[in-house]
């Protein structure tokens, strides 16, 4: 009764050696990603965390790096979130009900609608500028405002969140539609009392992740004119900055101490960025039905 | 017959729609469609913003000259507008960021697909995904103040502003991208593929290259396209760390523009509206336009294809 132990493990030495090489390679190309991400937070921690104080959320750009600051670019970006929230969010949702509640699928408009929201969402940014430099500063004569820049990123980030919509919408069971209807219930109150109550987490946080991307964006609010220098808080119908460009400004520098200021700068918005992708997956981990 | 329907014809046939006509129904409708209808709009908006000032400025410059000239000077005297210069740039960039994203996106698609268990395929997903949130402008001044530094500090003689590290860096931002599409396309493929090869004594490594990935092939192929895509088409990364002098070189320690950089370094400028410079903007945005559409109708196709067949 001396049996051999089966090897289940199957292959010979050499092939065993392949597979585990195999496997470092696929752990080294999920670590790739991770280690430059690390190095980036650390270099920028390294380079601005001694900027991080009062000044810079207090003073406006400056030509003496000891004082600059900045103010208007941090309210530039809360402007444009603010406006984002109140433009991008409503049309986007709107879009994605007509286009799974109302659209008939097997109309050409229909299928062409949902063609071009994917070509859309594949435009890359600086084309979107473009588009507002020649409509919304030149041609309608509306300048190089706040307005304007907010208009352009709503624009860029409607697809984003139809898509994100479209899939909280189509998660809700076809089984509650169809109750609702049996008592009686018109389209739309089965929409809005039942439909979008039901999608509202994904549709959270599909908006608050479309919302962070468009504060990061720098190429279109260059072309629609953002690069100024603005030492007052801005208007809605007046010059503006953002962060990012405001980033872009001071990296532009020859002088060190302004990449560091951009640093500091750094630091601030991608805590901004972070937090709010951190709160749209609490939302959906917290919110979220499996039906 | 007739006599039933005699008894029965009191009652009206019962309708199953709506007594009445609600307006507010009506209206409703008509408000999302036209939400709808905004990204008609964009889209007609964009091409029309390039179309126009496009025409005017090839009235001024023979596509002979634009698509053919190696010079490329749009705002010097005299200028010069052969914007092969631009694309060489801009490919060279995406050559080097596709080095980076394709190996090491496929790796990690499939590393997450079918050797990370579920739970830490649901941690690691997102994020990876935080990667992709970055700002680009972000990634520049890494690009610029730390990565170039580090290429001369190992020993290449790269310059201040140079294509390799540009290209490297974004290829590395590029990473989720062609990780979470390829992923989407083997997580659709047949669980009983892969039991069958198992079956048959097929190791893991057999069943991810023999089976998953040959079986995933045009969502694999759809995530490349749409990485190149990207590529082409980013702005911020090559106008920080990649210079500003529109070269065509094949070595990647020098600068070169791309088209992307040129629009953004004009578009910075403040051009009078009319002049030839700020039509250029629109011609070269035009060309860039066309290069990534037709790339993201292919990848839309692929993705198609591999969804018919699995799903």
């Amino acid at each position: 009764m001396s049996a051999q132990p089966v090897d289940l493990r199957g292959g010979d030495q050499r092939e065993r050696v392949k597979a585990g090489l195999f496997y470092g390679l696929l752990v080294f190309s999920v670590a790739v990603g991770f280690l430059l991400l690390g190095t980036l937070i650390v270099d920028v921690l390294r380079k601005g965390v001694f900027l991080l104080d009062a000044a810079l959320f207090l003073n406006p750009p400056s030509f003496d790096p000891d004082r600059a600051g900045a103010r208007p670019a941090i309210l530039g970006t809360i402007y444009l979130m603010g406006l984002l929230l109140v433009m991008a969010v409503p049309i986007g949702v709107g879009t994605a009900i007509y286009l799974e509640e109302y659209a008939d699928r097997n109309r050409w408009y229909n299928r062409l609608l949902e063609l071009n929201i994917q070509n859309l969402a594949a435009v890359p940014s600086i084309v979107y500028g473009i588009l507002g430099l020649a409509f919304l500063v030149r041609g309608l004569g509306l300048g190089r405002v706040l307005l304007a820049g907010a208009m352009i990123l709503t624009l860029l980030v409607l697809p984003t969140i139809i898509v994100a919509s479209r899939e909280a919408i189509r998660a809700v069971p076809d089984s509650i539609r169809q109750g609702a209807y049996a008592l009686g219930s018109t389209q739309w109150q089965v929409i809005s009392r039942q439909v979008l109550p039901a999608a509202i987490p994904g549709i959270a946080t599909g908006s608050i992740l479309g919302l962070a991307r468009a504060i990061g964006e720098t190429a279109p609010l260059l072309l629609v004119g953002a690069l100024t220098y603005v030492a007052f808080d801005p208007t809605l119908l007046g010059d503006f900055t953002a962060l990012p460009i405001q980033i872009y400004q001071w990296i532009a520098r020859p002088q060190e101490e302004f990449r560091l200021l951009a640093a500091a700068a750094i630091i601030v918005l991608l805590v901004l960025l972070l937090t709010m992708n951190a709160f749209a997956i609490w939302l959906r981990n917290r919110y979220q039905k499996r039906w | 017959m007739e006599a039933r329907d005699a008894a029965l014809g009191a009652q009206p046939a019962i309708r199953l729609r709506a007594e009445r006509r609600r307006f507010g129904e009506d209206v409703v409708k008509g408000v999302l469609a036209l939400c709808a209808l905004i990204s008609v709009a964009t889209t007609v908006g964009i091409v029309v913003a390039l179309l126009e000032p496009s025409v005017e400025f090839f009235r001024e410059v023979s596509f002979a000259d634009f698509f053919g000239g190696t010079e490329w000077a749009a705002t010097f005297t005299p200028a010069r507008f052969g914007v092969i210069p631009l694309v060489a740039g801009t490919l060279a960039v995406t050559a080097w960021a596709c080095l980076i994203c394709m190996p090491f996106g496929l790796g990690a698609a499939i590393f997450l697909s079918e050797y990370a268990p579920p739970r830490l395929r649901r941690t690691l997903k997102p994020a990876l995904e935080t990667l992709a949130g970055i700002p680009t402008v972000v990634y520049g001044f890494f690009a610029l103040t730390f990565f170039t530094p580090l290429l001369q500090d190992v020993g290449l003689q790269v310059g201040t502003f140079n294509v390799l590290s540009a290209g490297l860096v974004m290829g590395v931002m590029l990473i989720p991208t062609v990780a979470s599409i390829s992923e989407d396309a083997m997580a659709a493929v047949p669980q009983d593929l892969r039991d069958g090869a198992y079956g048959l004594g097929a190791s893991r490594l057999q069943v991810s290259t023999r089976i998953v990935v040959p079986a995933a092939i045009s969502g694999i192929v759809a995530s490349y396209v749409l990485a190149i895509s990207r590529a082409i088409g980013e702005t911020m990364i090559v106008l920080i760390a990649a210079g500003g002098i529109a070269q065509i070189t094949a070595d990647p320690r020098d600068p070169m523009q791309t088209m992307t950089a040129f629009i953004a370094a004009t578009g910075i400028g403040d051009v009078p509206t009319g002049s030839i410079a700020y039509k250029t903007i629109f011609a070269v945005g035009l060309t860039l336009f066309v290069f990534t559409l037709a790339m993201n109708i292919v990848a839309i196709r692929l993705v198609r294809k591999y969804r018919e067949i699995y799903e």
